[in-house]
């Protein structure tokens, strides 16, 4: 391979090796007619990772970090353009290398590890040819088809798979996000990689998943010495596993150093920003900006819910066991667990779109399981619902005051437009929203601020409990700093009562009042905040508090507290 | 109603907004430009025929029989010496609202069968889909025979036959897209806002289920001219006299050989205003996918 023998050449002449990757003042524009046409995604950024080293570059969505990355490996999208800039492998300039050589390098060179392992390997096709196929790629002389067999079980046990005879014989619908992830690894190390980029490789898995596979990425740059790029959202992932720290914003680096360097100065003020947002810097729960109405009572309590679904080829899936819950007035109950664990079908139970095999649901001292239409209707002006994806619970044809007037108007709380109008604009400065966004459609919206339609919307009706699934998980973390605090204030000011399902404990940790962890459709621990979260019970309650990362970020808050 | 009005200005000046950038992306593309001139001036000829030929499409100069195309007759004359470029004027009236009748009830007919299947589901979306599936398998020509057969033969009634051959093929594309639709969050918030079964399906499900129908609508157009004319040649449709693209093809068959631009001229039009149609659906398609 020629660049082999240059970086060799390279290295004779030089006394230091030059670095696996180098980005010299890359700035990436889009072109041509469509929606990003004329946006510079990257704009002059220069970065470099070294044999051995960890790099972690963090930023939020639309900040360019992937585009930077399918930059760097030569898989932009064809609107996009390298307008200035170098990209150099081991000292070897590859900026203006053609398509065919540049693929001569991914995989031999340089591994990828794609953001969905959901979507990244080939459905209809077994994960052993799938990896063959990857060593026989990236192999540097012939070999025979039984030594490619055994480099792809080898590549498989690194990336920390056992039982890979059978693996080979399966295909990816049959294995777990984490073990698809795992495979994709493989996939990327087969080739003997000297530097593996990987765009968000854990974003989609749960916790205690994502744990093991980052501890993976870390063992395997130990152990192989190759340098790994690690492209986060989540600071808290950055910090915890990193050598060094990048932070993009709006396709700028705006801040580079040494973890600790970034832990405890960091320069710019978006980093802070990052920082200070991070659940994992907060100790305590968020509190109000105002008095908190005092209320009383019990909002709502679940009693021996369970839930089964028959499976089309026979048998069934368990969803609930007996899962219960009590949400006193004027708090928010947390549900956690992983995925599967049957906290969604709670939450559709509670909110009455989905109904139980067995048990009850009691909000406001009446039985809300199996009401008859006109009652379910009835029943959604004392509590409603927020959706996780505020991309998808808005009708993208309408208007933001037509999307939070539709309670009202279903229920015929309003006379007349001016009347619709005021109430309207009443719920959209709840939500830290104005005037000017009246006319808008969804598409015009932020994520953030269409999450803050969807709860003005919820509010209409004025309820007394919501349910939110997973509501702040698709938004960004400055974002979401910003929706806890509101969803905190409101509560105080309304005296609403919150049911909080995610999977995110960090989250959990700065609203909730009582938590209930769930596991396979059970009960694990429930209690108070404090309680469960400082000193659980259950074993697989502590399983998970250690798996949430930004232990580095939390000691050095507490560190300078 | 008021909020309906409400959103008015924002939808006009995104459709306007649309319009523009069409009319760039037209103007650009010469092919689809000349398409949308065939369209048009074929639209002219149905809506004004007298704006385009002051000459009677019935009344003919018997000396004038079979005179070949020039500056005075441009596609030529008849046997009976009636003008033919008049006449394909006024049979383009005939067979373009015959084609409209046949795309309104295909399309208000599918919509509403796809939208009953899709919203309702159950029982009532195997029936209706299995129905469907029975009118699908039989050949939308020889449908449509069968029909006006039983009905009688008129212009209307091709229509009407056009129409029911190819309702099955929107209430198929409706139903899917109402399906998708009713599955999204924002369908499961309306319901959860209060709103009543009926006006989530007015408000939401159906106009975003629209889309991809319209499209299907555009593309059909084509073979639906298509459709009529052949059931004019066939003699289903309009008694002679009457011009209509498909009859006036068939009138000039006997005497291919010796007067050939009878047939081809009329047939020259017809296809060129099917190849048109087809390649504007093809753009509004694409449109749609980016």
């Amino acid at each position: 391979m020629s660049i082999t023998e240059t970086r060799t050449e390279r290295a004779d002449a030089a006394e230091q090796p030059a670095p696996l990757l180098q980005l010299d003042d890359l700035v990436v524009e889009y072109r041509g007619s469509g929606r990003r046409a004329g946006h510079r995604a990257v704009d002059g950024v220069s970065l470099s990772v070294a044999p051995g080293e960890f790099v972690a570059l963090v930023g939020e969505s639309g900040s360019g970090k992937s585009t930077l990355v399918q930059g760097a490996l030569g898989l932009l999208p064809a609107a996009a353009r390298i307008e200035r800039g170098a990209i150099a492998y081991s000292g070897v300039d590859v900026t203006r290398w053609s398509e065919g050589r540049l693929s001569r390098i991914r995989g031999s060179y340089v591994g990828f590890i794609p953001q969905d392992p959901g979507t990244s390997l080939n459905p209809t096709k077994r994960i052993g040819r799938q990896v063959i196929e990857a060593v026989r790629f990236t192999e540097r002389s012939r070999r025979s088809a039984a030594e490619h067999r055994e480099a792809a079980h080898v590549a498989l046990r690194e990336a920390g798979l056992e039982n890979t005879e059978r693996l080979f014989e399966q295909f990816p619908h049959e294995l777990s996000g984490g073990m698809k992830q795992r495979v994709l690894i493989a996939i990327a190390l087969a080739g003997q990689p000297r530097i593996i980029i990987a765009d968000e490789p854990t974003s989609a898995l749960d916790v205690t998943v994502q744990r093991r596979i980052l501890d993976h990425l870390q063992g395997l740059r130990e152990r192989l010495g190759i340098g790994v790029l690690l492209v986060t959202h989540d600071l808290g992932v950055a910090l915890d596993r990193a050598d060094r720290v990048l932070v993009m914003q709006q396709g700028e680096l705006v801040e580079q150093g040494s973890v600790d360097a970034v832990l405890r100065d960091p320069r710019h003020e978006y980093t802070r920003r990052l920082l200070e947002a991070a659940p994992a810097s907060h100790a305590g729960r968020l509190e109000p900006v105002g008095p908190r109405l005092p209320v009383d009572g019990v909002a709502l309590r679940a009693d021996a819910l369970s839930k089964r679904y028959a499976l089309r080829g026979g048998g069934e899936v368990v969803a609930l066991d007996g899962a219960g819950l009590e949400l006193r007035a004027g708090t928010t109950h947390a549900i956690v667990g992983e995925s599967g664990a049957g906290k969604s079908t709670l939450a559709a139970i509670l909110a009455g779109f989905g109904t139980p095999d067995t048990g009850s649901v009691h909000v406001g001292g009446r039985e809300t399981t199996h009401l008859r239409r006109g009652a379910l209707r009835e029943l959604r002006r004392e509590l409603q619902f927020v959706f996780q994806n505020p991309y998808a619970s808005l009708d993208p044809r309408w208007t933001v005051e037509r999307i939070v007037a539709e309670p009202l108007r279903a229920f015929g709380l309003v006379q007349g437009r001016a009347a619709q109008r005021e109430r309207v604009l009443e719920l959209l400065d709840a939500v830290a929203l104005d005037a000017a966004h009246l006319r808008r459609t969804p598409a015009e919206l932020s994520g953030g601020q269409r999450q803050r339609v969807a709860i003005a919307r919820a509010l209409a009706l004025r309820p007394k409990v919501l349910v939110l699934d997973e509501a702040v998980s698709a938004l960004d973390v400055s974002v979401q700093a910003q929706i806890l605090k509101l969803l905190v204030d409101l509560q105080a000011e309304l005296g609403l009562s919150y049911v909080f399902v995610t999977h995110d404990l960090g989250v959990v940790r700065l609203i909730a009042d009582d938590v209930t962890v769930m596991r396979g459709g059970r009960i694990a621990e429930s209690g108070p905040a404090e309680q469960v979260l400082e000193a659980p019970r259950d074993a697989y309650t502590r399983v998970l508090l250690d798996a949430v990362p930004g232990t580095r970020l939390a000691s050095a808050k507490e560190a300078r507290a | 109603m008021s909020i309906a009005l409400d959103s008015a200005p924002s939808a006009l000046g995104e459709a306007l907004r649309s319009a523009g950038h069409g009319l760039l992306g037209v103007l650009r593309q010469p092919v689809l430009l000349l398409a949308w001139i065939v369209v048009v001036v074929a639209l002219g000829w149905a809506v004004a025929p007298g704006f385009f030929t002051s000459v009677s499409p019935y009344e003919g100069d018997p000396a004038l029989s079979f005179a070949p195309p020039s500056a005075e007759h441009l596609f030529g004359t008849d046997r009976l010496g009636r003008d033919l470029f008049s006449r394909s004027i006024h049979g383009a009236g005939t067979t373009l609202s015959a084609t409209l009748l046949a795309g309104l009830l295909a399309l208000g007919v599918g919509t509403i069968v796809g939208l009953v299947a899709g919203a309702v589901g159950g029982v009532a979306d195997t029936i209706i889909m299995r129905v469907v599936d029975v009118l699908l398998s039989i050949p939308s020509l020889l449908l449509a025979m069968v029909i006006v057969a039983v009905l009688g033969y008129s212009t209307n009634n091709i229509a009407l036959a056009v129409g029911i051959s190819s309702i099955a093929a929107f209430a198929r594309v409706m139903r899917s897209e109402v399906i998708g639709v009713i599955r999204t969050d924002y369908v499961k918030a309306a319901r959860g806002s209060g709103t009543r079964g009926a006006a989530v399906v007015l408000r939401h499900v159906v106009p975003n289920a629209l889309g991809p129908v319209l499209a299907l609508a555009a593309l059909e157009v084509g073979s639906a001219i298509l459709a009529v004319a052949s059931l004019g040649f066939l003699g289903y449709g309009a008694p002679p006299p009457e011009p209509e693209w498909g009859l006036l093809v068939a009138e000039g068959r006997d005497f291919l050989a010796t007067h050939p631009w009878i047939s081809i001229l009329p047939g020259i039009a017809l296809a060129a205003v099917v190849i048109a149609t087809h390649r504007i659906s093809t753009s509004f398609r694409k449109d749609h996918r980016r």
